[in-house]
Order: C-alpha cells, then sequence, then structure tokens
C-alpha cells in the first residue's frame, strides 16, 4: 500500500543523501521526495511517498527514525491528512485543442499560467491521482511536457508534525 | 585558550580518555601527527596499513567496551579504512575514525588525495561529519564519542579538512552534547517486560537465544543470573559466545549455520524464546520461513528497535539498555513465580537426546592433524582463558566451537561482514588492551596474509601474540562449498606457491614453528606459550588436513533442523 512518511531532519548538509541511500541501501522503493526547509531555518521537512506491506513501512519508519540527523518521522496514512503535489504541464494548444485544453484544465481547477502560439502551461495542484487522472483524460499526443512536484503532506486539525 | 585544529584534536581525545590512537600519517594529517610527537597524553600506534589500523582499534572496543581510535590521512588513507569501518559497523563497535581531508578550498576540485570520505562511508557508518569550521570542531568530536558509543554502538567518521587543522579558535571542550535528533531508548516498557516474564513462566519448552549485544551491553552477569534462576537452555550466537559460560551444563552451544544440533534443535522446537541482543540473520535462522513454520512465542529484547521484527515477527518486543530490562526481570523473578518444572525436566530430556548424537565429535588421526584437536589443545594450553581472535573461514567455526568461552569479550572476530584479515590486527587491539594477557590469533593460510604486514608493527611494539596458523592449503570455507555444492569443482580454492612461514615470521623478527605431526602438537604449544616464549610472537604453522569439513552445516537458504551432520557423510 501507498504511504506518506513525513519527517523532520536537521538542515545539514547531507541530510537528504542520507535518506535518500537508505532507501536504495535497503531496496525500499521511493516513488516521490520532497524537501525544504521549515519556518525554522534549522529544520528540514521531507514528503516521502513509499509503498510495501505493512512490514516494510514499519522497518522504514524504524530506519528512518535510527539516522542521526533524524528529529521526528510520522506516517501521515496513520491518520486524517492532507495530501497535494503540483504539477506544470505544457500542452498543445493548437485548433481544437485550444478549446479543450482550456476546459480541461477548468475541470481540474488548474490555471493557464502561460499562454503561446501553439501551446498552453497550465497548473494543477491536487492529490497525486487527481494528477494522475488529468494526464490519463486529455488526449496524449497533446502533451508535450509535465514537471511534477512530488507529494507534500500534512495532518488534519491537531495532528501536527513539531519539534 | 586559542588552539589550532590540530592541537584540538589532541585535547579531545585526552578529554575523553583515549589510551591509544591507531593510525597512519599521511599528507592531510601533518598537522594533527605534528601534535601527536608532542604529547604524552595517548600512545600511537603505527601500523602497516590502514584497514589494521581500524581492526586493531575496532579490536580495542572488543575487548575493553571502550570506543576505538584510529587515525587515517585523506584519499587512499580513507578508502583503506573503509573495509575497517564496514566491519565494526556490521558488529556494531564503537569506533571514532578521524580522518584528513584536503582543504576546504580544495574540496571538489579533484585535488590531490580527495576522495569524498563522508560520502563513501555514509551506508557503513553509525553516523559522519565533515567539520568544515575549526569552530565546530571540539563540539563535533564529543558528538562522535558519545554517538558511537551510546544507544546501539557503531562506528563514526570525522572528517577533518587540512585547513581546518592549522585554524585558531577558543577550545573549550563541551562536558556533555545533547542531540534533539538522537534519544536512544534506554529502560524497557515495563509492562511488556512483565507480560515477557509471565510467557517464560509458563513456557513448556522454554529456551533464551543470547548474541552480541549480550556482549557489547555488558549484561551477562544479568543474563547468566536470569538463566540459571530459571534453569532453562541458553544458546549464544557467533557474536554472543561468552555471554553465557560454555562451560555451564544450561549451555547448549552456538546455534546456527555451524551451530550445535542440540541449539539448532531446540530453537526450532521451543515454544517460548527470549531473544536478547540479537537479530535472528540468515546465518542464525538460516530461511526465516522454515524457523516460522513451527508455531512459538517471541520475545525479543534489544537496543535498536530496527533489528525487532525485522526478519522474523515478534509477540513482545521490548527496546531498552540490556543490562536494565534484564535486571528488572530479575527482579521480577525474585518477587515469585517458577517455572513449570515438570515440563521443563521433559524438555531438557529431549535435549539431552539432541545431545547424545555428540555433533561435535570427529575422527580423530595420529597421522594428519586435526584443525579441531589444535584448538581445543589451544584451550588446554591456555586454561580456557585466553582473548582468542580468528579470521574468516573453517577455522573461524573450529575457534567458535571448540574453545569454550566462558567470558564475555574473549572472543573477538568479524561476525557480521565475515572479514578476512582482521585475525591479526584484532590481537594486537586486545593485545594492547591488555599487555599481559594471553592473546591468540586463530588463522587460516589465505586469511593471515591479507594482513600479513602488521608482524612488522607487532615487531616495533614486542606484542606476544601467538599465531595459530590452520594451514589446509585451502581457502577451506569456500572449498567445502565446493565440494557439497558445486560438485567438488574447486575453483580457485587452492593457495599454492605459499610462503615459507616459519622463515616469514623470523624475517619479521619473530619466533616461527612447524608443525606437522599431531603427536608434536601438544609439545609445540606449551613451548609456544610457556615461560621460554612468553614475550615473543610465536607464529606456529599447523599443517593440518586437507579435507576436513566444518560440521554441523545448515546449507544455505535451508532450516535449522535441515542440518547436515558429519556421521550422515
Ligand atoms: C576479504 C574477504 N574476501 C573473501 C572472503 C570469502 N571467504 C570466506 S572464507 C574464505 C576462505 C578463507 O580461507 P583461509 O583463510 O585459508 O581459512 P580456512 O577456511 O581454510 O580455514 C573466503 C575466501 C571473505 N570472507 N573475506
Amino acid at each position: 500500500m501507498k504511504h506518506i512518511i513525513s519527517l523532520l531532519m536537521e538542515n545539514e548538509a547531507g541530510g537528504l543523501s542520507r535518506v535518500a541511500g537508505l532507501f536504495s541501501a535497503r531496496g525500499y522503493n521511493i516513488e516521490s521526495l520532497t524537501v525544504a526547509p521549515t519556518e525554522d531555518p534549522t529544520l528540514s521537512r521531507m514528503t516521502l511517498v513509499t509503498s510495501g506491506s505493512d512490514e516494510v513501512i514499519e522497518q522504514i519508519i524504524k530506519q528512518l527514525n535510527k539516522l542521526v540527523d533524524v528529529v521526528k518521522v510520522l506516517d501521515l496514512n496513520e491518520g486524517r491528512h492532507i495530501e497535494r503535489e503540483l504539477m506544470l504541464v505544457k500542452v498543445k494548444a493548437t485548433g481544437a485543442y485550444r478549446d479543450e485544453m482550456k476546459s480541461m484544465a477548468d475541470i481540474f481547477r488548474g490555471r493557464i499560467i502561460d499562454v503561446a502560439d501553439g501551446t498552453f502551461t497550465i497548473e494543477l495542484t491536487g492529490s497525486s491521482s487527481k494528477l494522475d487522472a488529468f494526464l490519463e483524460t486529455v488526449d496524449k499526443t497533446a502533451i508535450l511536457e509535465t514537471v511534477r512536484t512530488g507529494s507534500s503532506g500534512i495532518g488534519r486539525g491537531d495532528r501536527i508534525l513539531k519539534v | 585558550m586559542e588552539l589550532t585544529g590540530a592541537e584540538i584534536v589532541i585535547h579531545c581525545l585526552a578529554e575523553e580518555g583515549v589510551k591509544f590512537v591507531f593510525g597512519y600519517p599521511g599528507g592531510a594529517v601533518l598537522n594533527i601527527y605534528d601534535e601527536i610527537f608532542k604529547q604524552d597524553k595517548f600512545q600511537h600506534i603505527l601500523v602497516r596499513h590502514e584497514q589494521a589500523a581500524v581492526h586493531a582499534a575496532d579490536a580495542y572496543a572488543r575487548a575493553t567496551g571502550q570506543v576505538g581510535v584510529a587515525l587515517v590521512t585523506s584519499g587512499p588513507g580513507a578508502t583503506n579504512a573503509v573495509t575497517g569501518i564496514a566491519t565494526a559497523y556490521m558488529d556494531s563497535i564503537p569506533l571514532v575514525v578521524i580522518s584528513g581531508q584536503v582543504p576546504t578550498p580544495a574540496i571538489g576540485m579533484d585535488a590531490f588525495q580527495e576522495v569524498d570520505m563522508v560520502g563513501i562511508t555514509r551506508p557503513c557508518v553509525k553516523h559522519n561529519f565533515l567539520v568544515k569550521d575549526v569552530r565546530e570542531l571540539a563540539t563535533t568530536i564529543k558528538k562522535a564519542f558519545y554517538i558511537a558509543s551510546s544507544g546501539r554502538p557503531g562506528p563514526v567518521v570525522v572528517d577533518i579538512p587540512k585547513d581546518v587543522t592549522a585554524h585558531l579558535t577558543t577550545y573549550e571542550y563541551p562536558k556533555s552534547v545533547h542531540l534533539r535528533s538522537y534519544n536512544p531508548v534506554v529502560k524497557g516498557h515495563s509492562g511488556q517486560i512483565k507480560k515477557a516474564l509471565k510467557l517464560l513462566l509458563e513456557a513448556k519448552r522454554p529456551m533464551i537465544y543470547a548474541g552480541g549485544g549480550v556482549v557489547l551491553g555488558d549484561a551477562a552477569g544479568q543474563l547468566v543470573k536470569l538463566a540459571r534462576k530459571l534453569g532453562y537452555p541458553v544458546t549464544n550466537t557467533l557474536m554472543g559466545l561468552g555471554g553465557y559460560p560454555a562451560s555451564d551444563k544450561q549451555f547448549v552451544g552456538m546455534l546456527g549455520m555451524h551451530g550445535t544440533y542440540e541449539a539448532n534443535m531446540s530453537m526450532q522446537e521451543c515454544d517460548v524464546l527470549l531473544a536478547v541482543g540479537a537479530r535472528f540473520d540468515d546465518r542464525v535462522i538460516g530461511n526465516p520461513d522454515h524457523f516460522t513454520s513451527t508455531p512459538r512465542t517471541i520475545i525479543h529484547v534489544d537496543i535498536d528497535p530496527s533489528s525487532i521484527s525485522k526478519r522474523v515477527k515478534v509477540d513482545v518486543p521490548i527496546v531498552g539498555n540490556l543490562v536494565d530490562v534484564l535486571t528488572e526481570m530479575n527482579k521480577l523473578l525474585e518477587e515469585g513465580g517458577k517455572p513449570d518444572a515438570n515440563a521443563l525436566k521433559a524438555w531438557w530430556s529431549q535435549i539431552d537426546g539432541w545431545r547424545s548424537k555428540l555433533c561435535l565429535d570427529y575422527i580423530t588421526s595420529d597421522t594428519v592433524i586435526k584443525p579441531q584437536a589444535v584448538i581445543q589443545e589451544l584451550w588446554r594450553a591456555t586454561k580456557g582463558d585466553a582473548f582468542v581472535t580468528s579470521d574468516v573461514g573453517q577455522h573461524q567455526m573450529w575457534a567458535a566451537q571448540y574453545y569454550g568461552f566462558d567470558k564475555p569479550r574473549r572472543w573477538l572476530n568479524s561476525g557480521g561482514l565475515g572479514t578476512m584479515g582482521v585475525g591479526l590486527p584484532y590481537a594486537m587491539g586486545a593485545q594492547f588492551a591488555f599487555p599481559d594477557a594471553q592473546v591468540a590469533c586463530v588463522t587460516g593460510e589465505g586469511s593471515i596474509q591479507m594482513n600479513i604486514q602488521e608482524l612488522s608493527t607487532c615487531k616495533q611494539f614486542e606484542l606476544p601474540i601467538k599465531i595459530i596458523l590452520l594451514n589446509n592449503r585451502y581457502l577451506g570455507m569456500v572449498r567445502q562449498w565446493q565440494e557439497f555444492f558445486y560438485n567438488n569443482r574447486y575453483a580457485e580454492s587452492y593457495v599454492e606457491a605459499l610462503p615459507d612461514f616459519v622463515k616469514l615470521a623470523e624475517a619479521y623478527g619473530h619466533v616461527g614453528m612447524k608443525i606437522e605431526k599431531p603427536g608434536d602438537v601438544e609439545g609445540a604449544m606449551k613451548e609456544a606459550f610457556g615461560p621460554g616464549l612468553k614475550n615473543r610472537l610465536v607464529f606456529m604453522d599447523f599443517i593440518t588436513d586437507q579435507s576436513e569439513n566444518v560440521f554441523p552445516m545448515i546449507p544455505n537458504g535451508k532450516g535449522l533442523s535441515e542440518m547436515i551432520l558429519a556421521e550422515e557423510l
């Protein structure tokens, strides 16, 4: 099953490679990984999307906790949470495509952020599956380029990951 | 007080009470070596290869429980240290390895002798640091010692660029460090401990399985107390040997791939298993599916949560310091509760049945030296009280099987990584730690040649190590696998062009002996360990039976009860 794991770690050189190295060394799969400093600049927040059996996820959490630089780890799937990903997608916008892409962007609550002669660039946010759905819905041959940030996640209500 | 980075390194090591630094100089660490020259706080041991420096520091830690320290230069010095670091990592040995680095402005420029030490060692250290600012040096070294020795111990690398060793800063050694991201658990959960003891007392076929954690955590005393009070059978892993006295009647021997029949069978057939400081690894339980096909309740005590339920699902996990957890169990047990005496009696009679197979018996000979007999003779000559190091291979297993270790920290070998070449540097580390103790290195003619250059270090420091070479002219363990699983195709496992080890030992300034007849083993051993050669390194080349195999053996991927016994062939 897919899990979204959030962690806080010391914002020090090499932190990212410790986490990435752990996943490759132990053969855990990693769908996406995002990282940026938090409001406290000494801390980085990372969101990892991975999948595996319950046993594997348990090991992943334990191994992450074992990294000396990691301050806190939370499996967001253990409670209510929100997941968001940002995607920029450049699509063909010639002829009939122009209207179609405009309405697809509207349906998915995207925004067209760049308009050129033959192309639109659409900005979309949502869960990864919503972004997947967009890509599946539009005509494949019309997709010129996609960039995705990978998921970020946060707990709902008073589920707070903080030091 | 303003000090240079190099001076700070010396001060910090002195503050940590370091007595020996095993190392090898080079450009990037010359400032540090210059300060070593000027100080008398600790002794620097010049090895002949950086790998040996790390192994010796590792052995010092294994034998004493204190953090071992090694110092190497950048680039090749650092990469030579990597095998040593990985070896220590796999066996959870507390180590601080200081490596030189090119000056900070040169980092990333492919400078002479530059290597990304932090990157290279990341997967085989507990933690590592690159110190870019001299103001962080003292705190970093303090953290390194703290991290290496607390929780589940392990090696920590501190990489110091050369310019940092020259920079000045005010020096103050922190009394303690706090890391918000690192808080190893110490106390086990009382509720879980109670539950565990209840399960143990209800057991019909109980078993205690104790690993290297018992030795590293100095928990042998509490383990023995608990086991004796309960009267339950105890087995040790390769790393745990000495954690429970081998001469005790409750000891059923080592378990695992080359464990005893009785240990492996009891492990498979028990209904309640207490695992302490062990990790159910592949060399211990073989195939995990086979192991779990027999139902049993497992209680697992370990300092590292990630060791619990990693390969085998555990019923009662207890994360904590072994001494504390076992002490609490002992206290609870004193308050009341008794094992089921009838069930225990029946269980012991079943175990005695397995014991009566005498699985470690071997066919003796008066024409060719049996390697097992050499180990037994070593035990007699040292009264079972020596520090015994080994390399990796058949000789390692024979040493583990036939030298009954009664005390912890006496058996030093590379269990996790299985590094050939550790034997001699391990013996050095142990001998430096205990100059008056008897130290024996059991080795093979393959392994000893992987760090043979250290005979020179041994001469420089007059280390009276006794090298017990079980010379079968084969990479024996490889040959054994080829005999069993590759239809006797001995690909590259015959060791050709062996040196004359007697002359070699003499060339290094030591005493060499070649022993070819079974009748000479006892006399030679007595002579080597006798008063005449007390202060000398003696290299004993025992020409042993070439075709001897290690039994019992669980073939790779098989289960604990699927052992091959000597008698079956
Ligand atoms: C550095 C290293 N290389 C290779 C191996 C694989 N290996 C394991 S045992 C063994 C043979 C060891 O031969 P020897 O030292 O002569 O001991 P014996 O088995 O004959 O007692 C080898 C090559 C290893 N463990 N370590």
